[in-house]
Parts: C-alpha cells; structure tokens; sequence
C-alpha cells in the first residue's frame, strides 16, 4: 500500500472518530434536556426557601435539608385542609388497585370471546368498543357527573373506579384480544372435544398463558388511573380527590408563601409511583406505550 | 337450559361491557349532542331549540382563542415532536454504547402525569426565580424569558412541556420501526456503496410510513384532548391566552354553568377527533380482516 493510500486511509479514520464524537455529545445534550426537569424537581425540593430566592435553579442544594418532603407529605395545604399529599395519595392507591383489577380481568374476558369465540356481530362490537378509546372524555363528562348522582355514588372512590373500568375496557380488550388472535383456535375447538366450557377453558388455558400481557395491560391501566387528572377533578370531591388533583391544588394554593420547595416534593411524590413502575419494568411499559397506539 | 347456557357463555360473557359501552360511550355523545341543541343554562334542558349553541360558540371571542390555541399548540407539537422523536432514533440506530440507559431516559417523562410535568416546567419557566435568573446570574443581565406571562408566547410553553413529555414516547415508535426493517436489503445496500443517508432517505424512512401514520394519530389525539397540562402550567392565562378547546368546556360545565355551551364545545372537539381517528382506524380495521 502507498503512503499516500494510507494517509487517505488514516484520514477517513479521525473522520469517523470525530463523527463519533458529535453523535455522542448530541445524545449527552438531549439527555440533560430530558434529565434537566427531574433534577431541578430533586434539587429545589432538598433546599430551603432561602437557598431557593438566592441561588439558581441548577445549582446543587448547600445544605440538604428533608423539611419540604415532610411537609409535601403531611402538611401542605390544598385550599383549606393542611394534611398533605398522604390522604390522597391513599385515594389515588384505593382508586387505582381495584381499577386496575377490575378493568384487567373484564379486558382478558373480553379479549377472550372476542378472538377466540367469534360468533356474529363479535367484530361489530369489538369496533364499537375500540372507537369508545377514541373519544375525548370532554363529550361523556356532563352525562357522567349526572348518572354518578343518580347511581349515588358522585363524589366517592367508588364512583371513579367505575369510571375508570368503563372507559378503560376499550384498551383493555383490545389488548388481550390482540394478543389471543395469535394463539390457535384449535385449542379451544380441541378443549371442547373434551368437554371443557367457557370459563374452564378460559381459567386453566388461557389465563396461564396470558402473563405477559397481563403484565402490559396491569401497568397500562396503573399509569392511566394514576395520572388521570380530569376525571379526578370533575367527579370527587373535598375528601376523596386523587393524588394529581391534590398536588394541583397544593401548587396553585394562594394562601401564602409561595414554597416551592414543598411543590416540588409534592410533585415528585405524586410522579412516585409510575415512575418505579418504569424503572422496574420499563420493557413491558414501552410495549403498553406502543401497543395502545400501533395495536399488535 | 344448560346447554342454552353454555352456548351463549360467550355472548352473556362480553355482554355487560357491549353494554356499558353502548350506554357510557354511545348513550353520552348522544345526550350530549343532544343538550348541545337546547338552551341548557346551569342545568340541562330536552327542548331542542336548533344550533343557537353553535352560533354562540363560534362567536365567542374566547372559543375563538381556544381554536386559533389549538392549531398553534397541535402543528408545533405534532411536527417538532416528530422531528425530535425521529432524529433521536436514528441517532440511537448508530450502534450506541449506552443505548439502553438514553432510552431510559428520553421516556422517562412519558411515565408522568400531565400535572407533575406542568407543575414542574411552571417553576422552570417561572420568570422571577427560573430560567431567567439562572442566565442573568451567570452575568447576562438583560436576559429575558418570560414567555409564561405572557399573553403572547405563553402558548409556546406549553408546547415546550407537551414536547417535553412526549417526544421519547415517538422516539420509541420509530426505533421498534427503524428495527423492523430488512437489515438484508439495508446489508445490501452498504456493500454497493451507498451512503448511509442514502440508506435512511431512500429505503428505510419510506417504509416506514405506516409507523409515521401511527405517531401522527396519537400525537393530535394527544393534542386534543390536552387539558391537564394547561391547567397545570398555566391555568389557561394569562387571561385566557392558554385556553384550549378542552379548558373551554370544563370553565363552561364547571365553573360558569352553561352546560350548553359545555356541550357545544365539546362536540366540536369530538368531531375533529372523529375527522382524524374514523379514517385511520377503519382502514386499519379493514386490512386486518382481509
């Protein structure tokens, strides 16, 4: 080889290095821009008002000091009531847990007749069920509020884990329908043959097989439910408000001083739990992500 | 009797839900297109008086800056979110290192509610103590960034968070696609010579179409119906600069009791949900069914 070929050679080489490089810092910059948020939250919450009115916002606490989290927990004020975000917080458990439960076994029973029972008109109604996801939850809000009053439970836990089993069944049975089309009818024909029924078969073959979209749909339905604001704020009242209608609540709060340092515990608190559920199981959470949206 | 019921297991089965459905999906747009047409005030009224609604809502200043809100809000959004989400896939296709531990933490924001996120980027943006102060403390003193009281640029803080919030979720999209293209004809293409630009522009982007479909539809879904993030953020103002079509009909169901107006609105807004989801899901509906 000639020097000449080789200098080229060389040449291409620190090219490619040094494109390398920017491919790197570009994704380090997007990182702190989707990093930046969570740390200023972090940050301002371990510092004290004072540090908080002269430092900056990026700068790392002087003195870390836990008072704004025991606050944010027990003692800021939403309106007129100081208890903190712990009461809700328990709300938003005692409305997400049966929710989720709930509106998971009716999707897997769903799901189940849908793609492995058809029978006239199933289609029909799975579409109507899918396009029910569509809707924005604006044009079902003033029959809700009424029918809630009419069934007696406005204002209560109960009344929005109903709320949130109706309107979440369309995904729920989307998922688990989509995910039992691809398992052969002829296990079901063949349980039959031998003189399973329907919940026999659906208890001992399919429910076993099912834990991975259990899995999707378990933590698509905790991260709706436990973010949900808006049925949260148009159906419950003083006592029975979610965690984000509190924290909402607590930040914009206009009886005295502004701490922001409380707000931002606030926040996180209520960011808490999703925000595990994507560490611990981040994987099944993008498949929820993308199976509510691409389907299948 | 038994063997009726075993039969009809399935059908007794799915038939709560159909029903549910039916009533809560179905029965509600119906009431409500129906109050939509009457002068329901603070409480609702079933003489149908024509599209008086309509023509208040739609001369109604404040309908008006919710409309223009949402086409700013919703063009920005969609477009940037899907600029961003692509560029960072493709960036992440490079064989990275660190791949798995940057995905983390560009979606990371999509596991949080709306308010956590508003609340959040409220302080940031926050023109006393935020942003602003941060840059003048490094010794820009006349540095400006007030956008979220200002009536004029307030918008554009929201579509700073929502984009924010929803970008690495695009991201992902597009990288389960980038993934699932024929990495032989991709192969192929690299031993003829062909710049990977080439590659992307002319082989791999096209085929992912259906997926660039897909990010759309949930993207103006997601813009839509943004309500929580406005709320959060903002709280509509300053004034009602922020207003969007869905902080229009809560101020009108809950806070002015014109139910009327409530349900005008929220029609309008079911219709352009309709506009765009009807056609995407029927045809995907179809195809599936072939």
């Amino acid at each position: 080889m000639t020097d000449a070929a080789l200098a080229t050679r060389s040449e291409r080489r620190t090219g490619k290095v040094i494109l390398r490089w920017i491919l790197y810092l570009l994704l380090g910059l997007f990182a702190l821009f989707y990093l930046m948020p969570l740390f200023v939250m972090v940050t301002t919450s371990l510092k004290s008002l004072e540090e908080i009115r002269t430092g900056d916002l990026i700068a790392l606490p002087r003195e870390i000091t836990f008072d704004a989290w025991a606050t944010a927990w027990s003692g800021a004020c939403t309106g007129v009531q100081c208890e903190g975000m712990r009461p809700y917080f328990w709300n938003s458990v005692l409305i997400a847990v049966p929710g989720v439960a709930i509106s998971t076994l009716l999707g897997a029973l769903n799901g189940f007749v849908v793609a492995q029972w058809r029978f006239r008109g199933a289609n029909i109604i799975f579409s109507l069920m899918l396009f029910g996801c569509f809707i924005p939850f604006q044009v079902v809000l003033l029959p809700m509020a009424r029918m809630l009053g009419l069934m007696g439970v406005a204002g209560t836990i109960p009344g929005l884990i109903f709320v949130h089993v109706i309107y979440g069944l369309g995904f729920t049975t989307l998922f688990f329908r989509n995910y039992y089309v691809s398992i052969p009818s002829e296990l079901t024909k063949a349980a039959k043959v031998d003189g399973a029924g329907f919940f026999r078969i659906f208890w001992s073959i399919f429910l076993p097989l099912s834990l991975p979209i259990i899995v999707v749909t378990v933590i698509w339905q905790f991260t709706q439910i436990w973010n949900d604001f808006l049925f949260g704020v148009s159906f419950s009242q003083a006592g029975t408000q979610p965690v984000t209608v509190a924290l909402n609540n607590i930040v914009n709060s206009t009886t005295g001083v502004k701490e922001y340092n409380v707000d931002m515990a606030a926040a996180i608190i209520a960011a808490l739990p999703t925000l595990l559920v994507y560490v611990v199981a981040g994987k099944y959470f993008i498949r929820g992500l993308t199976a509510g949206s691409v389907k299948g | 009797m038994t063997k009726w019921l075993e039969e009809n297991t399935p059908k007794l089965v799915l038939a709560p839900s159909f029903i549910a459905v039916l009533v809560f999906v179905y029965g509600f747009i119906g009431w409500t297109a129906w109050v939509s047409l009457t002068r329901s005030r603070l409480m609702p009224r079933y003489e149908i008086e024509g599209l008086i609604q309509y023509d208040r809502l739609f001369a109604s200043p404040r309908w008006d800056t919710a409309l223009n809100n949402l086409f700013i809000f919703g063009a920005l959004f969609i477009v940037i979110a899907m600029v961003l989400g692509l560029v960072l896939a493709i960036l992440l296709d490079q064989n990275i290192r660190t791949e798995g531990a940057l995905r983390t933490i560009y979606l990371y924001p999509m596991a949080l509610s709306m308010i956590v996120t508003g609340t959040a980027w409220k302080w940031i943006l926050n023109p006393g103590l935020g942003i602003e102060k941060t840059v003048q403390g490094w010794g820009f003193e006349t540095f400006e960034f007030d956008w979220l009281v200002d009536p004029d640029m307030a918008i554009y803080t929201i579509v700073l968070a929502a984009i924010w919030q929803s970008s690495g979720f695009v991201m992902a999209l597009f990288l389960a696609g980038l993934r699932s293209v024929d990495g032989e004809i991709i192969k192929a293409a690299q031993v003829d010579g062909i710049p990977t630009w080439r590659v992307y522009t002319a082989i791999i982007l096209p085929s992912m179409a259906p997926i660039f479909l897909s990010a759309f539809i949930v993207l103006s879904h997601l813009a839509i119906k943004s309500f929580d993030l406005v709320i959060a953020l903002t709280g509509g103002g300053p004034g009602y600069a922020t207003d969007l079509p869905a902080t229009y009909m809560y101020a009108m169901a809950f806070s002015r009791g014109d139910i009327g107006q409530a349900a005008s609105s929220a029609m309008v807004m079911m219709m352009v949900v309709f506009a765009i989801v009807v056609p995407y899901l029927y045809s995907e509906l179809r195809t599936r069914d072939d």
